[in-house]
C-alpha cells in the first residue's frame, strides 16, 4: 500500500487568530496548475470510461439495439427482470464465481510459496524473478495459443506425458468437466508473476534482525516463516488478494480464446454472456442491465474486502 | 558554452536529454510521413489502405481454406490491376460478431462470405448492400446463372444481397468395399437408392452384420450441429417446420418430430446400429477404420476421406418419410456490407472479385460443395467429377433453417434443437422429453423482443 505523507494540520489558535499558515497558501497556488495537469488524463477518463459507463446504465432501461439507431423502445426494469430470471445468466454468473474460487488460492499460496524460495536464492537471483515473471507480460492470445497446444488431444505435450505415466488424459479442453479447470491451470501459470512480485516487495520489507533473533532464541525454519513471515505478510496478502478476487470476476480472454464459452457453455463467464449477448445477438440494452447487476457484485465483493481491510488496520 | 568539442564532451553527457528527446521527435515524424501507407497510419490517418484494393473477409478454415486460398491466387494472376486484400477470421459467431461491429462502425471489407441463413439476419438488421439487376447483369451474373432454389432462398422483398457460390447438404458417405460385403451395391457399384424408413433400417443391420461394429456413425457429443441436420432432413421431409414469422412463433409439429426421434432412438439406442456418444472426430474415425459402414455428415468431409485414402463414395441422404424428397443445406454467399459512402468503383471492383470466384467453381466444387454456378455446375467437368457430381440434385432439394434472429449455421436454435436430439440418440432423455425441451428453450428464445 502507498503511504502519503500527513497534510501538516492548520493550528487552531493560529487559525483563530484569522493567520494563514504556508502550508495552506502553497495548497491553493498549487490547486489551478495541478487541475491543469490532471486535465488531459481527466478528459479521457471521462469521454472512455464515466460517459459509457452512464450511457450504459440508461441504456439498460431501454431495448437498445446495437444495429438500430437511438435507445430504442422504453423497457423500465424489464430487462433486469429477464436478466434475474434467465438461467444462462445465473450460470454465466455462477462459473465467474467457480473460476475465482478455482484460481484464487492457488494463486496466493504459489506466489507467497515461489516468492519464499526465490528468495533464499543466493546464486541467479536474477533467474527465477525472471522465470517466474515472464509468462505475465505475455499477451492474453499468446498464452492462449501456448495452452491450447499444451491442450490438444492426442499430439499435444499434456497427453503425452499422462500417457507416459500411464494414465487416459481426459479431453482438457472439450470435457464440460475438464475444462473450467484447465482454464483455471493456464490462469495460474500465466499472471503468477504478479502476485511473486508483490510477495517479493514484501518479503524485502520484513527486517533481517527479526530472522536472526528467532534463530537465537531457537525457532527453525518453518516457525520462522509461520510466526515472523506471514504475519509481517499480511498487508501484502490483503492486496494481493483483493486485486486478484477482482481480476478473476472479469475473466474473459481465456474463455473467448481458448474455448469460446466451452463445452455447451460450461466455461461461459460473466463478461463473455454480456459478450455474447450484447454483440453476437445485437442486444446491447439487455446487457447493459446484465453489466450492471455484475457490476453490483464486484462492487458488493469490494465493498466486503474494503471493509475487511479497514477492520485488519484498525486492528494490527 | 566555449571550448573544444572534445573537452566538452568529456565534461558532459554524450547523449544529452534535449538530444534524445529532438532525435525521437525526429524519428516519429519520419515514420509518421512514411506510414500513411503501412496499416497502422491507414487506420489513423482513415485513408484507404492502398486505393484500388479489395478488401475480403472469408471464415474458411481447412481443406475448404486451402481451396479458398488457391482460388483467390487465381483472382490475383486474372486481375493483376486489382489488389486483394484476404483475411480469414475464426468460423462461427465469431466471425459474424466481427463483420457485423465492423459493418456498424462505419469500417466494413468490401466484400465478405456468409452463410446464406445468416445473411437473412444480416439483411434484416440493414448492414447489407442491395444487389442491383443492372450492376449483377453488368458482371454477367443475372439470377438466371444461379441455381433456382439458392438463388430465391436469398432474396428478401424480391432484392437480392447475396451472390451464392455453393449448396453445402447434409449427404451419406458409404464405404464401397464393406457395402459390396453387405449386397448394397447395384451392378455399376453405386450404392442402390435407399427409399423409405424400413429400408434404411435394412440396410443398417446388413453393413452392421459385415462390420461386426455399427451400421453407420455421426457426430454427437459436443456436437450440435450434425444431430440438427439429420433432424431437420427427415422432419422436413415429413414437411414439418419448426419456427414460423421471423422466428417468433414456435410450430413444431409434436408428431411428426416424435416420429423422428423415436426412428432416430430406434436406430442408435434400441438396435445398437449407430455410437450414442461419438463426437464428430470420432465418428469420422470410426468410419475410416471401417467399423462402419455409412456416414452422415456434411459433404466438405471429402477431403479427410480422400486423404485417408479409404474406398468410399457419396451419394444424396436417404429420402427417409414422406413423398417430397428434401435434404437440410446451407449455401455460401458473397455479400457486400453496406458502406458509409456509396462508391460505384469499390462496388465494381468488389463483383469482378466475386464474378471471378464464380468462374473457379470448379476448384471449389471438388472440396465436395455443390457449385450454383449454373455455366459450371451444368458442364461436362462438373458431370465427370465424382463423388461430388453424385449429390448435385441436393441442391435443387434443399431446405435452409427458418428465418429468425436466432437463428442460421451455428446459432443458438441450431444448438437447442441439435443438443436435445443428440441427447435422444445418446439414448439421455425420451423423445417425449426432448420436444418439451425444444418447445420450452425456443419459446424463449420466440418471445425475446428481436433486436432487427
Amino acid at each position: 500500500m502507498t503511504t502519503t505523507a500527513e497534510r501538516p494540520r492548520s493550528d487552531p489558535a493560529a487559525l483563530r487568530r484569522g493567520r494563514r499558515r504556508e502550508g495552506d497558501d502553497a495548497q491553493a497556488r498549487h490547486g489551478l496548475p495541478a487541475l491543469g495537469f490532471l486535465a488531459p488524463f481527466l478528459l479521457l477518463y471521462g469521454a472512455f470510461i464515466i460517459v459509457p459507463a452512464l450511457y450504459g446504465l440508461v441504456m439498460s432501461f431501454f431495448h437498445t439495439s446495437l444495429v438500430q439507431g437511438g435507445l430504442g423502445g422504453f423497457a423500465g426494469l424489464r430487462n433486469y427482470s429477464e436478466a434475474l430470471g434467465s438461467a444462462d445468466f445465473w450460470q454465466a454468473m455462477w462459473h465467474t464465481i467457480w473460476f475465482t474460487i478455482l484460481t484464487t488460492p492457488p494463486l496466493i499460496v504459489l506466489a507467497l510459496f515461489f516468492a519464499l524460495l526465490a528468495e533464499r536464492a543466493t546464486r541467479g537471483r536474477w533467474f527465477f524473478r525472471l522465470a517466474f515473471f515472464a509468462p505475465y507480460i505475455l499477451p492474453s492470445a499468446v498464452m492462449a495459443l501456448i495452452w491450447i497446444w499444451l491442450y490438444t488431444p492426442v499430439l499435444g505435450l499434456l497427453d503425452t506425458a499422462v500417457a507416459k505415466v500411464g494414465l487416459a488424459a481426459p479431453n482438457w479442453l472439450g470435457d464440460p468437466n475438464w475444462a473450467m479447470g484447465s482454464l483455471a491451470i493456464a490462469t495460474v501459470w500465466w499472471t503468477l508473476g504478479f502476485n511473486f512480485v508483490l510477495y517479493l516487495a514484501g518479503l524485502q520489507e520484513i527486517p533481517r534482525e527479526l530472522y536472526e533473533a528467532a534463530a537465537i532464541d531457537g525457532a527453525g525454519p518453518w516457525q520462522q516463516i509461520r510466526q515472523i513471515t506471514l504475519p509481517l505478510l499480511g498487508r501484502t496478502t490483503t492486496l494481493v488478494a483483493v486485486l486478484q478476487v477482482i481480476a478473476s470476476l472479469k475473466v474473459f480472454d481465456q474463455m473467448y480464446i481458448m474455448t469460446e464459452g466451452g463445452p455447451n457453455f460450461s466455461t461461459r463467464s460473466a463478461l463473455l454472456y454480456i459478450y455474447d449477448v450484447g454483440f453476437t445477438d445485437f442486444r446491447i440494452g439487455y446487457a447493459a442491465a446484465a453489466s450492471t447487476l455484475f457490476f453490483l457484485l464486484v462492487l458488493a465483493v469490494s465493498a466486503g474486502w474494503m471493509a475487511l481491510i479497514r477492520r485488519q488496520e484498525k486492528v494490527g | 558554452m566555449t571550448g573544444v568539442p572534445y573537452i566538452r564532451a568529456a565534461r558532459g553527457p554524450i547523449l544529452t536529454r534535449r538530444a534524445l528527446l529532438g532525435g525521437a521527435l525526429a524519428g516519429v515524424g519520419a515514420a509518421a510521413l512514411a506510414g500513411c501507407s503501412t496499416p497502422i497510419g491507414a487506420g489513423l490517418a482513415n485513408t484507404q489502405l492502398a486505393p484500388g484494393t479489395v478488401d475480403y473477409w472469408n471464415l474458411f478454415g481447412g481443406g475448404d481454406g486451402v481451396r479458398m486460398q488457391e482460388m483467390q491466387a487465381g483472382f490475383t494472376k486474372a486481375h493483376p490491376e486489382i489488389g486483394l486484400q484476404a483475411i480469414t477470421l475464426t468460423w462461427g459467431n465469431p466471425y459474424y460478431t466481427k463483420l457485423s461491429l465492423a459493418t456498424v462502425g462505419g469500417k466494413p471489407p468490401d466484400v465478405a462470405v456468409a452463410h446464406l441463413t445468416r445473411a437473412k439476419t444480416l439483411i434484416a438488421a440493414d448492414l447489407l448492400q442491395e444487389l442491383k439487376p443492372e450492376d449483377l447483369a453488368r458482371h454477367g451474373m443475372p439470377a438466371e446463372n444461379f441455381n433456382r432454389r439458392a438463388w430465391d432462398a436469398g432474396l428478401v422483398d424480391g432484392k437480392a444481397y447475396a451472390i451464392p457460390i455453393d449448396t453445402h447438404p447434409l449427404v451419406l458417405f458409404y464405404n464401397t468395399e464393406i457395402c459390396e460385403k453387405a449386397g448394397l451395391l447395384t451392378s455399376d457399384g453405386a450404392l442402390a437408392p435407399i427409399k423409405g424408413a424400413e429400408a434404411l433400417l435394412d440396410a443398417l443391420e446388413k453393413v452392421k452384420a459385415v462390420t461386426g461394429a455399427y451400421g453407420v456413425t455421426h457426430g454427437i457429443n459436443s456436437d450440435y450441429a450434425s444431430p440438427w441436420r439429420i433432424f431437420q432432413s427427415m422432419y422436413a421431409q415429413l414437411g414439418g417446420s419448426v419456427l414460423a414469422n421471423e422466428g417468433t412463433e414456435v410450430v413444431l409439429d409434436d408428431a411428426k418430430a416424435k416420429t423422428v426421434l423415436s426412428y432416430l432412438r430406434t436406430i442408435s439406442v434400441d438396435r445398437g446400429l449407430l455410437p450414442g456418444s461419438a463426437d464428430y472426430p470420432g465418428a469420422v474415425a470410426l468410419f475410416v477404420e471401417g467399423k462402419a459402414g455409412f456416414h452422415f455428415n456434411g459433404e466438405w468431409e471429402i477431403s479427410t476421406f480422400q486423404t485417408a485414402k479409404m474406398p468410399f463414395s457419396m451419394t444424396l441422404f436417404p429420402h427417409v418419410f414422406g413423398d417430397t424428397y428434401v435434404v437440410e443445406a446451407d449455401s455460401h454467399t458473397f455479400v457486400l456490407p453496406r458502406r458509409p459512402e456509396h462508391d460505384q468503383d469499390r462496388l465494381d471492383r468488389a463483383l469482378t472479385f466475386v464474378r471471378s470466384m464464380l468462374d473457379q467453381s470448379l476448384t471449389w466444387a471438388q472440396g465436395g460443395h455443390i457449385p450454383t454456378w449454373q455455366p459450371f455446375a451444368t458442364s461436362a467437368e462438373y458431370r465427370a467429377l465424382t463423388p461430388q457430381s453424385n449429390y448435385a440434385a441436393a441442391a435443387d432439394a434443399a431446405v435452409y433453417d427458418p428465418a429468425g434472429w436466432y437463428s442460421g449455421s451455428g446459432s443458438n436454435f441450431e444448438l437447442v434443437v441439435g443438443s436435445s436430439v443428440g441427447a435422444v440418440e445418446a439414448g439421455q432423455v425420451s423423445p417425449d422429453a426432448a420436444i418439451a425441451q425444444i418447445r420450452s428453450k425456443l419459446a424463449d428464445l420466440a418471445g425475446t423482443r428481436p433486436p432487427v
